[in-house]
Protein backbone atom coordinates (compact mmCIF):
# COMPACT_ATOMS: atom_id res chain seq x y z
CA UNK A 1 0.00 0.00 0.00
CA UNK A 2 1.45 3.32 -1.03
CA UNK A 3 1.30 5.89 1.72
CA UNK A 4 0.02 9.36 1.04
CA UNK A 5 2.56 12.13 1.39
CA UNK A 6 3.23 13.76 4.73
CA UNK A 7 2.06 17.29 4.07
CA UNK A 8 1.99 20.33 6.32
CA UNK A 9 0.52 23.58 4.97
CA UNK A 10 0.84 22.24 1.40
CA UNK A 11 4.50 21.35 1.79
CA UNK A 12 5.51 17.71 1.47
CA UNK A 13 8.10 16.10 3.69
CA UNK A 14 9.83 12.74 3.34
CA UNK A 15 10.15 11.85 7.01
CA UNK A 16 7.32 11.75 9.52
CA UNK A 17 9.84 12.24 12.31
CA UNK A 18 10.53 15.80 13.41
CA UNK A 19 13.55 16.25 15.65
CA UNK A 20 14.32 18.91 18.25
CA UNK A 21 17.80 20.43 18.39
CA UNK A 22 18.00 21.18 22.13
CA UNK A 23 19.88 19.43 24.95
CA UNK A 24 22.67 17.87 22.85
CA UNK A 25 26.24 17.86 24.14
CA UNK A 26 27.38 19.77 21.06
CA UNK A 27 26.17 21.04 17.70
CA UNK A 28 28.28 18.31 16.13
CA UNK A 29 26.43 15.58 18.00
CA UNK A 30 23.10 17.26 17.19
CA UNK A 31 23.94 17.37 13.47
CA UNK A 32 24.94 13.68 13.47
CA UNK A 33 21.75 12.67 15.27
CA UNK A 34 19.62 14.60 12.78
CA UNK A 35 21.35 12.87 9.93
CA UNK A 36 20.81 9.41 11.38
CA UNK A 37 17.16 10.24 12.20
CA UNK A 38 16.44 11.02 8.55
CA UNK A 39 14.32 13.99 9.68
CA UNK A 40 13.83 16.82 7.24
CA UNK A 41 12.29 19.20 9.78
CA UNK A 42 14.04 20.32 12.97
CA UNK A 43 12.75 22.63 15.66
CA UNK A 44 14.89 25.60 16.70
CA UNK A 45 14.58 28.36 19.29
CA UNK A 46 15.15 32.12 19.10
CA UNK A 47 17.57 33.57 21.64
CA UNK A 48 19.93 36.50 22.11
CA UNK A 49 23.28 36.35 20.30
CA UNK A 50 26.17 36.17 22.76
CA UNK A 51 27.82 39.48 21.95
CA UNK A 52 30.81 39.00 24.25
CA UNK A 53 31.95 35.76 22.60
CA UNK A 54 32.30 36.66 18.93
CA UNK A 55 33.84 33.35 17.92
CA UNK A 56 31.07 31.19 19.27
CA UNK A 57 29.76 28.76 16.67
CA UNK A 58 26.13 28.83 15.62
CA UNK A 59 23.52 26.17 14.99
CA UNK A 60 23.26 27.32 11.38
CA UNK A 61 26.96 26.51 10.87
CA UNK A 62 26.19 22.84 11.56
CA UNK A 63 22.66 22.37 10.26
CA UNK A 64 22.11 23.91 6.87
CA UNK A 65 18.67 25.54 6.67
CA UNK A 66 18.75 25.07 2.91
CA UNK A 67 18.83 21.29 3.35
CA UNK A 68 16.78 20.86 6.53
CA UNK A 69 13.58 22.80 7.23
CA UNK A 70 13.94 24.94 10.33
CA UNK A 71 10.79 25.07 12.40
CA UNK A 72 11.14 28.02 14.78
CA UNK A 73 9.44 27.48 18.12
CA UNK A 74 8.35 29.76 20.94
CA UNK A 75 9.77 27.69 23.79
CA UNK A 76 9.96 29.70 26.98
CA UNK A 77 7.04 31.99 26.09
CA UNK A 78 4.22 32.28 28.61
CA UNK A 79 1.85 34.62 26.79
CA UNK A 80 0.65 35.47 23.30
CA UNK A 81 2.63 38.73 23.06
CA UNK A 82 5.98 37.03 23.77
CA UNK A 83 5.17 34.20 21.36
CA UNK A 84 4.23 36.59 18.57
CA UNK A 85 7.32 38.74 19.16
CA UNK A 86 9.53 35.63 19.02
CA UNK A 87 8.02 34.33 15.80
CA UNK A 88 8.17 37.70 14.08
CA UNK A 89 11.89 37.75 14.87
CA UNK A 90 12.25 34.17 13.61
CA UNK A 91 10.55 35.16 10.36
CA UNK A 92 12.96 38.07 10.02
CA UNK A 93 16.03 35.83 10.34
CA UNK A 94 15.19 34.01 7.16
CA UNK A 95 11.63 34.30 6.05
CA UNK A 96 10.20 31.37 7.94
CA UNK A 97 6.42 31.22 7.97
CA UNK A 98 5.94 27.65 9.13
CA UNK A 99 6.30 27.83 12.90
CA UNK A 100 5.68 25.83 16.04
CA UNK A 101 3.69 27.67 18.66
CA UNK A 102 4.31 26.68 22.24
CA UNK A 103 2.83 28.88 24.96
CA UNK A 104 3.48 27.42 28.36
CA UNK A 105 1.42 27.89 31.49
CA UNK A 106 3.53 26.42 34.23
CA UNK A 107 7.27 26.20 34.74
CA UNK A 108 7.13 22.86 36.54
CA UNK A 109 5.01 20.64 34.34
CA UNK A 110 5.43 22.74 31.16
CA UNK A 111 1.81 22.20 30.20
CA UNK A 112 0.52 24.49 27.47
CA UNK A 113 -1.54 27.54 28.47
CA UNK A 114 -4.39 26.82 26.11
CA UNK A 115 -6.26 30.14 26.30
CA UNK A 116 -3.13 32.07 25.30
CA UNK A 117 -2.26 29.34 22.77
CA UNK A 118 -5.65 29.69 21.10
CA UNK A 119 -5.37 33.49 21.03
CA UNK A 120 -1.84 33.35 19.60
CA UNK A 121 -2.83 30.83 16.93
CA UNK A 122 -5.56 33.15 15.71
CA UNK A 123 -3.35 36.27 15.71
CA UNK A 124 -0.40 34.57 14.04
CA UNK A 125 -2.60 32.98 11.38
CA UNK A 126 -4.06 36.40 10.57
CA UNK A 127 -0.48 37.66 10.14
CA UNK A 128 0.21 34.98 7.54
CA UNK A 129 2.03 32.45 9.67
CA UNK A 130 1.40 28.74 9.22
CA UNK A 131 1.03 27.67 12.81
CA UNK A 132 1.71 24.18 14.11
CA UNK A 133 0.38 24.15 17.63
CA UNK A 134 1.69 22.39 20.71
CA UNK A 135 -1.38 21.66 22.80
CA UNK A 136 -2.82 19.42 25.44
CA UNK A 137 -4.65 16.26 24.44
CA UNK A 138 -8.11 17.81 24.73
CA UNK A 139 -10.27 17.10 21.66
CA UNK A 140 -12.41 20.20 22.23
CA UNK A 141 -9.39 22.51 22.31
CA UNK A 142 -7.92 20.74 19.28
CA UNK A 143 -11.14 21.53 17.42
CA UNK A 144 -10.99 25.19 18.43
CA UNK A 145 -7.38 25.44 17.26
CA UNK A 146 -8.42 23.99 13.93
CA UNK A 147 -11.25 26.50 13.69
CA UNK A 148 -8.88 29.48 14.10
CA UNK A 149 -6.50 28.24 11.40
CA UNK A 150 -3.86 25.91 12.92
CA UNK A 151 -2.04 23.94 10.20
CA UNK A 152 -1.11 21.05 12.50
CA UNK A 153 -2.32 19.81 15.87
CA UNK A 154 0.51 18.75 18.15
CA UNK A 155 -0.79 17.25 21.37
CA UNK A 156 1.58 16.20 24.11
CA UNK A 157 2.08 12.54 24.93
CA UNK A 158 3.20 13.50 28.44
CA UNK A 159 5.04 16.51 29.97
CA UNK A 160 7.94 17.84 27.86
CA UNK A 161 11.14 15.91 28.49
CA UNK A 162 9.41 13.41 30.81
CA UNK A 163 9.94 10.33 28.64
CA UNK A 164 6.69 8.82 29.93
CA UNK A 165 5.20 7.94 26.55
CA UNK A 166 1.56 8.45 25.53
CA UNK A 167 -0.56 8.79 28.65
CA UNK A 168 -3.96 9.20 27.07
CA UNK A 169 -4.32 7.08 23.97
CA UNK A 170 -8.09 7.46 23.94
CA UNK A 171 -7.94 11.25 23.60
CA UNK A 172 -5.34 10.99 20.85
CA UNK A 173 -7.62 8.58 18.97
CA UNK A 174 -10.60 10.90 19.42
CA UNK A 175 -8.57 13.83 18.06
CA UNK A 176 -7.45 11.62 15.17
CA UNK A 177 -11.04 10.80 14.29
CA UNK A 178 -12.21 14.39 14.34
CA UNK A 179 -9.46 16.11 12.35
CA UNK A 180 -8.00 15.88 8.86
CA UNK A 181 -5.14 18.20 9.85
CA UNK A 182 -1.71 16.69 10.40
CA UNK A 183 -1.69 15.23 13.91
CA UNK A 184 1.78 15.14 15.39
CA UNK A 185 2.63 13.88 18.86
CA UNK A 186 4.89 16.46 20.47
CA UNK A 187 6.64 15.97 23.79
CA UNK A 188 6.90 13.22 26.36
CA UNK A 189 8.10 10.25 24.32
CA UNK A 190 10.84 8.16 25.93
CA UNK A 191 11.86 5.39 23.57
CA UNK A 192 11.41 4.16 20.03
CA UNK A 193 8.36 2.01 20.81
CA UNK A 194 6.53 5.13 22.04
CA UNK A 195 6.95 6.62 18.56
CA UNK A 196 5.59 3.42 16.99
CA UNK A 197 2.56 3.54 19.28
CA UNK A 198 1.87 7.14 18.26
CA UNK A 199 1.98 6.16 14.61
CA UNK A 200 -0.18 3.09 15.21
CA UNK A 201 -2.82 5.35 16.73
CA UNK A 202 -3.00 7.04 13.35
CA UNK A 203 -0.86 10.10 14.03
CA UNK A 204 0.80 11.66 10.98
CA UNK A 205 4.12 12.22 12.69
CA UNK A 206 6.01 12.62 15.94
CA UNK A 207 8.35 15.24 17.32
CA UNK A 208 11.17 13.97 19.51
CA UNK A 209 13.90 15.88 21.27
CA UNK A 210 14.89 14.75 24.78
CA UNK A 211 14.43 11.01 24.11
CA UNK A 212 17.13 11.28 21.45
CA UNK A 213 19.37 14.03 22.84
CA UNK A 214 19.57 12.55 26.34
CA UNK A 215 19.83 8.89 25.35
CA UNK A 216 23.20 7.32 26.18
CA UNK A 217 23.78 6.99 22.46
CA UNK A 218 21.81 9.80 20.80
CA UNK A 219 22.90 8.96 17.27
CA UNK A 220 21.74 5.36 17.55
CA UNK A 221 18.51 6.39 19.29
CA UNK A 222 17.84 8.82 16.43
CA UNK A 223 18.10 5.91 14.02
CA UNK A 224 15.84 3.77 16.25
CA UNK A 225 13.23 6.56 16.19
CA UNK A 226 13.44 6.73 12.41
CA UNK A 227 12.63 3.05 12.05
CA UNK A 228 10.03 3.15 14.83
CA UNK A 229 8.11 5.85 12.98
CA UNK A 230 8.31 3.97 9.67
CA UNK A 231 7.33 0.73 11.39
CA UNK A 232 4.42 2.26 13.31
CA UNK A 233 3.11 3.95 10.19
CA UNK A 234 3.22 0.73 8.15
CA UNK A 235 1.56 -1.14 10.99
CA UNK A 236 -1.24 1.44 11.09
CA UNK A 237 -1.76 1.33 7.33
CA UNK A 238 -1.75 -2.47 7.29
CA UNK A 239 -4.83 -2.68 9.50
CA UNK A 240 -4.31 -4.62 12.68
CA UNK A 241 -6.22 -7.80 13.57
CA UNK A 242 -9.06 -7.60 16.05
CA UNK A 243 -7.83 -8.35 19.55
CA UNK A 244 -9.36 -11.50 21.07
CA UNK A 245 -8.98 -12.88 24.55
CA UNK A 246 -9.11 -16.45 23.25
CA UNK A 247 -6.31 -18.17 21.35
CA UNK A 248 -6.47 -18.94 17.65
CA UNK A 249 -3.95 -21.53 16.43
CA UNK A 250 -1.66 -20.39 13.66
CA UNK A 251 -1.09 -23.96 12.49
CA UNK A 252 -4.00 -25.89 10.89
CA UNK A 253 -5.34 -28.95 12.71
CA UNK A 254 -5.99 -30.80 9.42
CA UNK A 255 -3.54 -33.64 8.83
CA UNK A 256 -2.51 -33.87 12.46
CA UNK A 257 -0.87 -37.28 13.19
CA UNK B 1 25.93 58.16 32.88
CA UNK B 2 26.81 59.94 29.70
CA UNK B 3 30.43 59.66 28.65
CA UNK B 4 31.64 62.78 26.90
CA UNK B 5 30.77 62.77 23.22
CA UNK B 6 29.35 59.28 23.40
CA UNK B 7 25.87 57.90 23.52
CA UNK B 8 24.70 55.05 25.70
CA UNK B 9 22.94 52.07 24.14
CA UNK B 10 21.88 48.68 25.48
CA UNK B 11 22.62 45.66 23.31
CA UNK B 12 21.17 42.33 24.43
CA UNK B 13 20.88 43.67 27.95
CA UNK B 14 24.47 44.96 28.06
CA UNK B 15 25.39 48.64 28.12
CA UNK B 16 27.68 49.96 25.43
CA UNK B 17 28.92 53.41 24.47
CA UNK B 18 29.26 54.47 20.88
CA UNK B 19 30.07 57.69 19.08
CA UNK B 20 27.19 59.82 17.79
CA UNK B 21 26.12 59.10 14.18
CA UNK B 22 26.91 55.44 14.72
CA UNK B 23 24.73 53.30 12.48
CA UNK B 24 23.11 49.98 13.30
CA UNK B 25 25.18 48.51 10.47
CA UNK B 26 28.38 49.74 12.15
CA UNK B 27 27.26 48.05 15.36
CA UNK B 28 26.67 44.70 13.64
CA UNK B 29 30.05 44.99 11.89
CA UNK B 30 31.78 45.91 15.15
CA UNK B 31 30.26 42.88 16.88
CA UNK B 32 31.27 40.65 13.92
CA UNK B 33 27.81 39.13 13.64
CA UNK B 34 26.79 37.54 10.32
CA UNK B 35 23.75 39.51 9.18
CA UNK B 36 22.09 36.61 7.35
CA UNK B 37 21.80 34.58 10.56
CA UNK B 38 20.17 37.14 12.84
CA UNK B 39 17.19 39.39 13.41
CA UNK B 40 17.37 42.83 14.99
CA UNK B 41 14.93 44.69 17.20
CA UNK B 42 15.40 48.37 17.95
CA UNK B 43 13.29 49.59 20.86
CA UNK B 44 10.99 46.58 20.39
CA UNK B 45 10.49 47.23 16.68
CA UNK B 46 11.82 44.73 14.16
CA UNK B 47 14.26 46.33 11.78
CA UNK B 48 14.48 45.59 8.08
CA UNK B 49 18.05 44.35 7.74
CA UNK B 50 18.40 46.06 4.34
CA UNK B 51 17.99 49.45 5.96
CA UNK B 52 20.44 49.20 8.84
CA UNK B 53 23.13 51.38 7.30
CA UNK B 54 20.66 54.28 7.31
CA UNK B 55 19.58 53.86 10.92
CA UNK B 56 21.64 55.89 13.38
CA UNK B 57 21.63 54.97 17.02
CA UNK B 58 20.23 57.37 19.60
CA UNK B 59 21.03 57.74 23.28
CA UNK B 60 19.18 55.12 25.41
CA UNK B 61 18.35 52.91 22.41
CA UNK B 62 17.70 49.32 23.26
CA UNK B 63 18.80 46.76 20.69
CA UNK B 64 18.11 43.04 20.67
CA UNK B 65 20.05 40.80 18.30
CA UNK B 66 18.78 37.24 18.12
CA UNK B 67 19.61 34.05 16.27
CA UNK B 68 18.57 30.40 16.25
CA UNK B 69 19.80 28.04 18.92
CA UNK B 70 18.97 24.43 19.67
CA UNK B 71 15.46 23.89 20.96
CA UNK B 72 12.63 21.39 21.13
Amino acid sequence: MIDKKFKIANRSFKSRLIVGTGKYKSFKECAKAIKSSGADIVTVAVRRVNISDKNKTRLMDYIDPKKITYLPNTAGCFNAEDAIRTLRLAREIGGWKLVKLEVLGDKKNLFPEMIETLRSTELLTKEGFKVMVYCNDDPLMAKRLENVGAVAIMPLAAPIGSGLGIQNKVNIQIIRKQTKLPLIIDAGLGQASDASIAMELGCDGVLVNTAIAKAKNPIQMAEAMKYAVISGRKSFLSGRINPNILGSASTPNKGII
Amino acid sequence: MKIKNKIKITVNGKQMHVIPKFSLNSLITKLKIPLNKIAIELNKKIIDKKKISKIYLQNEDKIEIVHFIGGG
